[in-house]
């Protein structure tokens, strides 16, 4: 069985620290944004967007079979589907399709 | 707000949907085998909605964890909204009631849809950072109920299906590489995210990778600067 009252009770510190980390920012510089900060806020999607590639590439293991390699060539179809036609639906769909292709038929 | 607006909003979040009701759905069958039913998926898409910390969570009430540890746990994991957080300040400066929920519910995905969005002529920016993110929220909420109504009922072979959220990483950063006018800032986020994801492993690299992305954007602030300050000056300046 579980324990309603604890379940409950984790839930809401989950939500509450959650809400806390998102609305920190915005707290904090609600009067105005020091320099520094205008500077970071400008380049800061920069580097979290290419660190959040890495972060779904996180459980990738070149050791392991399939070596990451379904991985890396449905990253490079969608990377190069997108230079080439710049469509942002048609870049996932055929890189989704690839991956799910390659996992499930080709390295299984 | 006009339909162009809300239409373009939407064909945004086509990929997130994708994403959202599939990890979603896996999140629900998840909780629902720990003996939880559709209704506890649902307050938490609802309140966290916050994908890797709820499956996080799912171990803490699984595992009986206490309070404080759940409290720890979810500074280390969602620590990096933080920064999401102070890309939008500016821009969702003024843009009415909806603010509290628009900062609540900022997530990696939405995040990477608002953040830097090339937007045609007749779409309103603040209609689309609404659009976005309340689209997001309820295909995330329709995956996790969902989910916890099937449970281990239905066998799907959905293997893979949740790329759709890598892939449209990677488009929005070769959108962004192509428009950067300095290519400094990604080259640091690449290399703090691999480095530590080599040296601390892939549950624990998030932490050291959010600290050294900062530091590094400031050390190297000059160099930055002066590359994006670079259309601005006069041709042959340097």
């Amino acid at each position: 069985m579980i324990d309603v009252k604890h379940s409950v009770a984790i839930i809401v510190v989950v939500t509450l620290v959650t809400l806390a980390l998102r609305w920190l920012p915005f707290l904090v510089f609600a009067k105005g944004t020091p320099k520094p900060v205008v500077y970071l806020g400008k380049v800061l999607p920069y580097a979290l967007i290419a660190m959040l590639v890495i972060y779904c590439l996180k459980n990738l293991s070149f050791v392991e079979s399939p070596h990451g390699i379904p991985e890396l060539i449905s990253v490079a179809v969608v990377a190069a589907l997108h230079k080439w036609r710049h469509r942002t639906l048609l870049s996932i769909i055929v890189g989704t399709v690839c991956y799910m292709l390659l996992i499930q038929f080709v390295f299984v | 707000m006009n339909k162009k607006t809300l239409f373009y909003s939407f064909k945004a979040t086509i990929p997130v949907m994708a994403g959202y009701i599939v990890l979603g759905i896996a999140f629900g069958v998840l909780l629902e085998s720990k003996g939880y039913n559709f209704l506890w998926s649902l307050v938490m898409s609802l309140t966290i909605f916050a994908g890797s910390m709820q499956f996080v969570t799912v171990d803490l009430l699984a595992g009986g964890a206490t309070l404080v540890s759940a409290a720890i746990m979810t500074v280390l994991v969602n620590a990096r909204h933080i920064f999401y957080g102070i890309s939008m300040v500016d821009k969702y400066r003024g843009i009415g009631r909806v603010k509290p929920y628009l900062m609540h519910a900022l997530t990696d995905e939405t995040y990477s849809l608002v953040c830097d969005p090339t937007l045609p002529e007749d779409v309103a920016e603040k209609p689309y950072y609404i659009i976005v993110t309340g689209f997001n929220h309820i295909y995330w909420v329709i995956g996790c109920a969902v989910g916890g109504l099937i449970g281990g009922a239905v066998e799907f072979n959905t293997a893979g299906l949740d790329f759709a959220m890598t892939a449209l990483f990677v488009v929005i950063f070769v959108e962004q590489w192509e428009k950067a006018k300095s290519h400094i800032p990604a080259y640091i986020g690449l290399a703090a995210a691999v480095i530590c994801l080599l040296v601390f492993g892939p549950t624990n690299f998030l932490i050291p990778t959010i600290i050294i992305i900062p530091i590094a954007l400031f050390a190297l602030r000059p160099l930055i600067e002066k590359q994006l300050k670079k259309d601005e000056e006069v041709a042959g300046n340097d």
